[in-house]
């Protein structure tokens, strides 16, 4: 598994362990009244397990297993695969804990936004990638 | 495929028409004479979420994801069947909770273990798989 995988894997079992937390926490106090608090705990459970997990999961696999090159760089144009990495974690982190602890609203627009710019960077990465095995093309 | 993988995968695909049926079941005229079937939107989308697409993810990672060097090469089997029943126990439990709570009746204990169940799962799934997430 190469190291950007290695990384976007880990990160997302980390938010899959802190969102299910985040979501027991939120089933509990639906039985038993934990406090006003634990609503804001809702960003932090969606934001993190759909986002942090779901998504960073497939996009290290993706990363990993999506057909590689026969000549230069066997995996392409890698840096924007890093700038994924690097915004969509920010950007979940921005808008789960923006939402979470009422910072003002552009805080959780600024990490949807660099979440979008995370796809998009990754796409650039990975368009290329998706073609025949054993071919450039 | 390992075994466990075969279960993780049947039991998402369960999950996923349990899913897509509760679904229906909160559009049709069902909705319209019983209220508790509109309060199942968060039993629709764990049962989506988190038995169909965290079930199949937890099931092909344990299959495909690097083995280890050393013995056993898919980390705790063990540890997997727990996940396994956790992860089950937990939807299981939740899927009866919430209809029980819209028709207003005692359903504290049920949530609870729900949670406790879930939460549980999820972290088995992490312990285990993290030594296998690494470079070669």
């Amino acid at each position: 598994m190469p190291r950007l995988s290695v990384w976007l894997v880990r990160s997302a079992l980390c938010y899959l362990a802190i969102g299910v937390l985040a979501g027991a926490v939120l089933l509990i106090n639906r039985g038993v009244f934990l406090g006003p608090w634990v609503g804001r705990l809702q960003p932090i459970h969606v934001e993190f397990l759909l986002m942090g997990w779901t998504v960073q999961l497939a996009l290290g696999v993706a990363f990993w297993i999506l057909p590689r090159f026969r000549t230069g760089r066997e995996r392409g144009r890698e840096v924007f695969a890093w700038v994924a990495y690097g915004l969509l974690n920010l950007g979940v982190l921005a808008a789960a804990i923006g939402q979470a602890i009422g910072l003002p609203p552009a805080v959780p627009l600024l990490g949807h936004s660099a979440e979008a710019l995370a796809a998009a960077s990754f796409a650039l990465h990975a368009w290329p990638r998706v073609k025949v095995f054993g071919s450039d093309h | 495929m390992p075994l466990l993988t075969r279960w993780f995968i049947k039991a998402a695909m369960v999950y996923l028409v349990a899913a897509l049926l509760c679904g229906v079941a909160m559009q049709g005229p069902l909705a319209d004479r019983l209220p508790v079937v509109r309060a199942l939107w968060p039993t629709y989308l764990h049962l989506l979420v988190v038995g169909w697409l965290t079930q199949l993810i937890f099931g092909v990672a344990f299959w495909l994801f690097p083995k280890h060097p050393s013995a056993p090469p898919r980390g705790s089997d063990r540890l997997g069947w727990i996940c396994f029943a956790l992860l089950n126990l937990g939807l299981l439990l939740r899927a009866v909770a919430e209809p029980l709570q819209g028709l207003g009746r005692p359903s504290a204990p049920l949530l609870v273990a729900s949670a406790v169940a879930q939460l549980l799962a999820g972290w088995a799934f992490v312990i285990n798989t993290w030594p296998r997430v690494r470079e070669r």
